[in-house]
């Protein structure tokens, strides 16, 4: 594992001077992870705000071959890409021997919804990449609609607060729990406050020899309602709230990479975000203790599963 | 006292979902794409006040097929969206022509192909659709040009929908989805609303695709009534059919029930018409244009007049024929490369057609228009 100072001497692959917002916990979470890469790597990004804030001509942030790709099909885009660099090597038009990576990326629209298809069917496959999710729990490049990994009781601008509805009713899909369940060798949850953790995983994935899952919770001061220099604290606080557990699956063996000296409460990380503000109304208190309580159980599951083979 | 029209101040998007809740839909399904999202966002706070429902779903191809699924359970169902999604749409869009369920889709256009430019207007998915989706198939596209128009033409778009049961498109581009201009929001009852036609017949009679109709009642899933519905060619049942005397005659009366009602399905605002030589055909934000700068001409001393259709397909074949009677020319600008224009020409009998087409996310000015206007002198 590189150290911190390792890591700095690395070449940085994702430029500044992008158009990302400021706090967004995208930017962070690629440095990492094109870091962790340690050989050359192709990207394919789906439609988003990375897409988005990273290309517009006449800058782009990217040092290395990228390619936009559309909404839902960076994971198929990337296979085209694997499958032909594969057979470039057959062809000897690269050398047999040289390491290439290949790494996908998307939102949490991107990936969870739209691009879901896509996703499965590249892990089927067993193309030889990465993939990469930032979650940043809603459709933000078009104005933060709910999506499929928005939170229990979120407001957005699909699943508004009001009296009759109080943001989102449905619980967040588990997309690392599906994807563990294509049997892949690598996948993990990880968040951008965790560097050493979350470049750790990332050298995981680019070495396991097939293909790897990363999810990785991004903050978001525009969808969240949370101040800019506080992402790192929100991502942070949804780790020690375990709400966003940090856990990995290496070769069917679930391992929990950190567990909070002490698991805070979720009011603590609900709190500081204006998407939630509605849930500390006195009549929505059973809203905060619905959340608690699933938490809790899913962070106990998980807790079982420590250490065992779940495939 | 008589109840009072409101009058506000709302976006174009705005405009569609309340010309959608008047018309009675009570059903949307979409996903959040620019430059339509205000209609999902709009619709997810006020349909569950009407008793409607609103889902995002987890894709464009999700989104039509709900809207299917909702509307053959007997609501009226509306979904959004732009290019992209558009694209994604097809194949929802075919199965709605080809089992006969009324629907409405909107297309906010904006520049393509591809993700193109989601925030800049345009008007080239015209021709996508018409033939977007495969086979033969009939098409109901409507393109207003104002606010208080696409409000209007959303309830008629509904309206032929249930009428004709098929889906219909409400084409309108960035320009006057985003436009805000002041409504005046009719009151209940001061425009039409159509519901579909239900069998009145015993249950054992019910045929959902009876050839004795041109447009066959239409049954709500759960009311009793035995209904297949199938994207196959299909008999009057709605089971699949191999026969191929009732697959052409299905296709046939398919196209038909659209193209024997073009009189009552098209629409078109005529303005300084009657003794023009220079017409000026234009839709949507275009024709906004259009009107101007045939104004500026006609002060200019130039016989000039426009032809704005408010339905674009079936394509307003005796409209353009009858304008160009006394026409020395036709202009026809559109924000794409020429697409209208060549069924302008098709229809135009020999007068000199000329288009002005623009693609780099701007409107075609006034000026421009006027220029070849002059060009005709």
């Amino acid at each position: 594992m590189a150290t911190l100072k390792e890591l700095s001497a690395k070449k940085e692959l994702f430029s500044g001077g992008h158009r990302l917002c400021a706090g967004c916990g995208i930017p962070p979470i690629v440095r990492l992870i094109l870091r962790s890469a340690g050989s050359p790597v192709v990207a394919t990004t789906a439609t988003g705000c990375l897409e988005v804030g990273t290309s517009i001509f006449p800058y782009t942030a990217w040092r290395i071959p990228w390619i936009h790709s559309a909404f839902e099909n960076a994971a198929a885009t990337i296979s085209g890409i694997e499958s032909a660099y594969k057979a470039m090597k057959r062809r000897g038009n690269i050398p047999a021997d040289k390491e290439i990576k290949f790494l996908a990326i998307g939102g949490d629209g991107g990936t969870y919804d739209i691009g879901f298809q896509a996703l499965s069917g590249a892990l089927e496959r067993g193309h030889n990449f990465v993939y990469v999710c930032y979650d940043n729990g809603a459709y933000m490049n078009t104005g933060i609609q709910r999506s499929s990994a928005t939170p229990f009781g979120s407001a957005t601008t699909t699943s508004p607060a009001g009296e009759v509805r109080k943001g989102k009713k449905e619980w967040r899909k588990d997309l690392t729990k599906i994807v563990v369940a294509h049997n892949i060798p690598y996948a993990a949850q990880a968040s951008p406050h965790n560097w050493r953790d979350l470049e750790k995983k990332g050298a995981k994935a680019f070495n396991c020899g097939g293909p790897a899952f990363l999810n990785i919770i991004s903050p978001c001061p525009l969808g969240w309602y949370t101040k800019s220099e506080e992402s790192i604290t929100a991502a942070q606080l949804a780790v020690d709230t375990c709400y966003w557990p940090l856990y990995e699956v290496e070769n069917g063996v679930l391992r929990v990479t950190y567990k909070p000296k002490e698991k805070r409460p979720i009011e603590e990380w609900l709190k500081i975000q204006g998407r939630f503000k509605h849930l500390f109304m006195p009549e929505n208190k059973w809203l905060l203790e619905e959340t608690q309580k699933r938490i809790d159980a899913e962070w106990q599951r998980l807790l079982e599963m420590d250490g065992k083979h779940v495939f | 006292m008589a109840e009072k029209r409101s009058k506000k101040l709302v976006q174009g998007n705005e405009a569609c979902s309340e010309g959608a809740l008047y018309a009675g839909c009570r059903f949307y399904a979409g996903y959040p794409i620019t430059p339509s999202t205000e209609v999902a966002e709009i619709l997810s706070a006020r349909l569950p006040n009407v008793g409607g429902k609103f889902i995002q779903m987890e894709d464009e191809i999700a989104s039509i097929s709900a809207v299917i699924g909702a509307s053959l359970a007997g609501l009226k169902s509306l979904t959004a969206t732009s290019g992209p999604g558009f694209s994604l749409k097809q194949e929802g869009i075919g199965y709605a022509c080809m089992a006969e369920v009324p629907c409405v889709i909107v297309n906010v256009m904006r520049g393509g192909p591809s993700t193109g430019y989601p925030t800049g207007p345009s008007q080239s998915d015209v021709m996508q659709a018409k033939w977007g989706t495969h086979g033969d198939h009939p098409v109901i596209a409507v393109t207003p040009a104002y606010v208080q128009e696409i409000f209007s033409e959303t309830v008629r778009a509904f309206n032929l929908a249930e009428r004709y049961r098929t889906p219909v498109l409400i084409l309108y581009d960035e320009i006057v989805g985003h436009m805000r201009e002041p409504v005046t929001f009719p009151l209940p009852g001061e425009l039409e609303v159509i519901d579909r036609v239900k069998p009145t017949c015993p249950l054992e009679e019910y045929l959902p695709y009876d050839t004795e109709y041109e447009i066959a009642p239409l049954a709500a899933f759960g009311e009793g009534y035995r209904f297949h519905v199938t994207g196959l060619n299909h008999r009057a049942d709605g089971f699949p059919t191999n026969d191929s005397k009732l697959i052409e005659k299905g296709i046939k009366r398919l196209t038909g029930k659209i193209e024997n009602h073009r009189e009552d399905i098209w629409k078109n605002e005529e303005y300084l018409l009657d003794d023009a030589d220079i017409v000026v055909f234009a839709f949507g934000s275009t024709a906004r244009s259009a009107r101007y700068s045939v104004r500026k001409a006609r002060e200019n001393g130039l016989k000039a007049g426009l032809l704005r259709p408010l339905t674009l397909w079936p394509f307003p074949e005796k409209a353009v024929r009858d304008a160009v009677v006394r026409a020395k020319a036709v202009i026809v600008p559109e924000m794409n490369l020429g697409q209208i224009v060549h069924e302008v020409e098709r229809c135009a009998c020999g007068v000199k057609v000329e288009g002005i087409f623009r693609v780099d996310g701007e409107p075609i000015n006034p000026r421009q228009i006027l220029d070849v206007i002059e060009k005709y002198r």
